[in-house]
């Protein structure tokens, strides 16, 4: 066994070290303290107008939203998920809240307020584009993978880094709101198409209010030469985010995208209402990584993030490739259900999930797997972990239409109980069309071994890292499919969460 | 090193199981303690180690001159404490390597000592699997994870070599292992013998005797220790059983 490959694996070790060196639990808990633009409170068609006009947006774009605005008017909040929660005022919030230092728009990063970049680096995102030698092909900088970032504060995206250079390969990676004015052929083409403005309630909301987010177009038998991410940021008091990712793979290319969340400790409930559409074509691939680490509320379940989020994928071509892997440690309430419809023959969609909650925390969260062409595939690994009060519930749909003849699906549904007072629920929907698929399903439910944790102290681990390590092990077959970055990243939020929930 | 003194120990239900164990073991001593099944040979190990689940209703344990039983498992461990479990456990996701990793940095943290650089763990472990006939394959394999009942446990004198205790508990190590392993098991444990290292042997049977040679056994049953000797006395338990023992 080399060295490297020891440090690489030396995750668990780092976990722990984090957990030890944390004085308090959430480290992304901070706010930053700057100007800022409010809309007035509260949502009407005259909001939904502003919107539309801070983004300078042409009338097509702005008709589309007052279409979803109509609609949302006449839809109720949906309440089938196992979630308990205080109604939502939605007079009560504000719907667009931008720094007042990007009220003019930077032209590159080097102008953007340099308050707003310390956020970033205090996060750990790296906002930087090292200097690349002329002719030398370098993916790596300081033996790190380059990673471009697309950077979302609040209600509006503050940079995007690597442009230039995806630009050179043919990938457009940038902010919504730009490629509604600068692409807007491919956004007509393909917004609203996965997701209709008419698909759920909070899906219908975010088409009335969205404000920014990320698009991306890979063309034709590309590979990006890089990951892309967009790192979303909550910092205004009493704003909801409500952002809009788009990506399209055109046939035969391949990108991997990463997001991550974080935001300031407070009292109040904060509303996330997200989509994410992902269009994939023939023989085209994507993988989509989530690490959610929203502000989760108080060990008494005061404040957290509300995130009612839609996201899903149409695997339209033929051979086309999913991945949804999401790592959902964050917020008060996860209502989120990341999806596959398998439209093209062939075509497969994995999804991969640790979903843990600790304190008051409530999820409810997994995925649907709609197969629809013939011959198409599905996984879904999902890993609930339950501690402190929390409820986690995994929901998930499988679904075969009488024409996806021999297709298959695995789930495996593992959920594991730190404590006596949390729950775990596991909601499976299963339908098939036809005599020739196959689709298995498998779930287990289980106490954190006390043996195990034993084991671990009689090797000199505390309680608490024991139980890290416990539950990274249980989680390690989903963290495996996160990009290395990530995956370190991840193993160490799952150690932070579970803070305070043994002893 | 040890001294337990008159301890008594019940279990969470109430059935008390050691009912007055006196030991004392000094610095470079081996000691044995034998005994039919039931007579609380594994209860002494657990508490030890500090397992939750068993009260101490009378007596004490010093290690070091230290108050033993208002130590967390892992506190033991950090003061020089070794227990090899007569059943290791499997922990699936995390490998060997890193458990063993993150174990001895976790000590060496406690302890207020620095780090060990991953050169200087590779080496020893390197080293020390070697001896174990321990291969590469097992050390990237999850912890005990579909490891044969002798793997488990050269993987438990693995980590014992890795950690160096003052004092090692082998709890019914031979229990499962044929002769080769045993020989194997046996000669990392030899290996380790020091004047400042200790062992306390549990076992049921004198054959592990053989090939670790105490110098002091104690017979244990229903709770204490009822005779104690050198090392002929497993020889003659051996021979003549436990019967005599048993009140």
């Amino acid at each position: 066994m080399d060295m490297e490959k020891i440090s690489n694996e030396g995750i668990e070790e780092e976990t722990i070290e984090v957990v030890k060196n944390l004085t308090s639990a959430y480290e992304a808990g901070f706010e930053t303290k700057i100007e800022t633009e409010y809309a007035p409170k509260g949502l009407s068609e005259e909001i939904v107008e502003l919107i539309s006009k801070k983004n300078d947006e042409p009338a097509w774009m702005l008709e589309w939203r007052l279409n979803a605005y109509r609609r949302w008017l006449k839809l109720k909040q949906p309440n089938w998920a196992k979630l308990n929660l205080d109604p939502i005022d939605y007079q009560d919030i504000y719907y667009y809240a931008k720094p007042e230092s990007m009220k003019v728009k930077p032209k590159s990063l080097d102008e953007v307020d340099p308050k707003l970049l310390e956020t970033y680096e205090k996060l750990g995102i790296p906002l930087k584009e090292q200097k690349i030698l002329a002719g030398v092909e370098d993916t790596t900088v300081n033996g790190q993978r380059k990673i471009a970032v697309d950077a979302v504060f609040d209600s509006v995206s503050i940079g995007t880094t690597f442009r230039e250079e995806l630009e050179e390969a043919g990938v457009i990676f940038c902010p919504i709101s730009e490629a509604i004015k600068r692409y807007p052929e491919l956004v007509k083409k393909y917004l609203g198409t996965v997701i209709p403005q008419t698909d759920n309630y909070f899906a219908s909301l975010n088409s009335a209010v969205f404000s920014d987010g990320s698009f991306v177009y890979v063309p034709k038998g590309v590979r990006c030469p890089m990951e892309l991410s967009t790192y979303f940021r909550i910092n205004a008091e009493n704003t909801g985010q409500f952002e809009r990712t788009l990506i399209i793979a055109d046939e035969g290319s391949y990108v991997s995208y990463l997001e991550g969340c974080t935001a300031p400790k407070r009292d109040e409930n904060q509303l996330h209402a997200a989509v994410v559409e992902l269009v994939i074509l023939d023989n085209a691939e994507i993988k989509y990584s989530t690490v959610q680490n929203w502000y989760p509320g108080d060990e008494k379940g005061k404040g957290g993030i509300y995130n009612f989020v839609t996201k899903r994928a149409n695997c339209r071509g033929v051979n086309s490739k999913v991945m949804w892997t999401q790592v959902e440690t964050g917020s008060a309430i996860t209502w989120k259900y990341p999806s596959c419809i398998l439209r093209g023959d062939n075509s497969s969609g994995e999804f991969y999930s640790i979903a843990i909650t600790n304190n008051m925390q409530q999820a409810d969260t997994g995925t649907k797997m709609i197969h629809l062409g013939k011959n198409t595939r599905s996984r879904i690994v999902s890993k609930g972990i339950s501690a402190g009060r929390s409820q986690n519930t995994y929901r998930g749909q499988v679904s075969v239409h009488p024409k996806s003849i021999k297709s298959r699906n695995f789930t495996q549904c593992d959920s594991l109980l730190i404590g006596d007072q949390c729950g775990a629920h596991t909601v499976p929907y299963i339908d098939i069309g036809n005599n020739s698929s196959k689709v298995e399903h498998e779930a287990t439910t289980s106490k954190i071994d006390e043996e195990k944790l034993f084991y671990c102290m009689s090797r000199g681990l505390t309680e608490e890292e024991s139980t890290a390590l416990v539950v990274n092990g249980f989680c390690k077959e989903v963290l495996q499919y996160l990009p290395m970055e990530f995956a370190m990243e991840a193993q160490k939020l799952v150690a932070i969460s579970l803070e305070g929930s043994v002893g | 090193m040890l001294k337990i003194n008159d301890l008594k120990v019940k279990i969470d239900d109430g059935a008390e199981i050691l009912k007055g164990l006196s030991l004392e073991i000094s610095k470079g001593e081996i000691h044995a303690i034998m005994g039919p099944n039931g007579s609380g040979k594994s209860t002494t190990s657990n508490v030890l180690a500090g397992k939750p689940g068993y009260e101490v209703t009378n007596g004490s344990i010093q290690f070091l001159g230290e108050d033993f039983n208002q130590l967390t498992p892992d506190e033991r461990v950090v003061q020089g404490l070794f227990l090899a479990f007569q059943y290791p456990v499997e922990i699936q996701g995390v490998t060997n390597t890193n458990f063993l990793r993150t174990s001895i940095n976790s000590v060496l943290k406690a302890r207020g000592e620095g780090k060990m650089s991953p050169g200087e763990f590779l080496t020893k472990l390197k080293t020390k699997a070697n001896e174990l006939g321990i291969s590469s394959d097992m050390l990237k394999r999850s912890v005990n994870f579909g490891f044969s009942g002798g793997e488990k446990k050269r993987n438990e004198i693995l980590q014992m070599a890795m950690l160096e205790p003052k004092l090692a508990i082998l709890d019914e190590t031979d229990s499962g292992l044929d002769i080769d392993a045993l020989k194997v098991v046996s000669s990392g444990v030899n290996s380790l013998r020091s004047t400042e290292r200790s062992f306390l042997v549990i076992t049921h049977y004198q054959r592990l005797l053989n090939y670790i040679l105490p110098d002091f056994v104690h017979i244990m049953v229903q709770g204490k220790i009822v005779k104690s000797g050198a090392a002929d006395l497993a020889l003659y338990v051996e021979k003549n059983g436990y019967s005599e023992f048993l009140s």
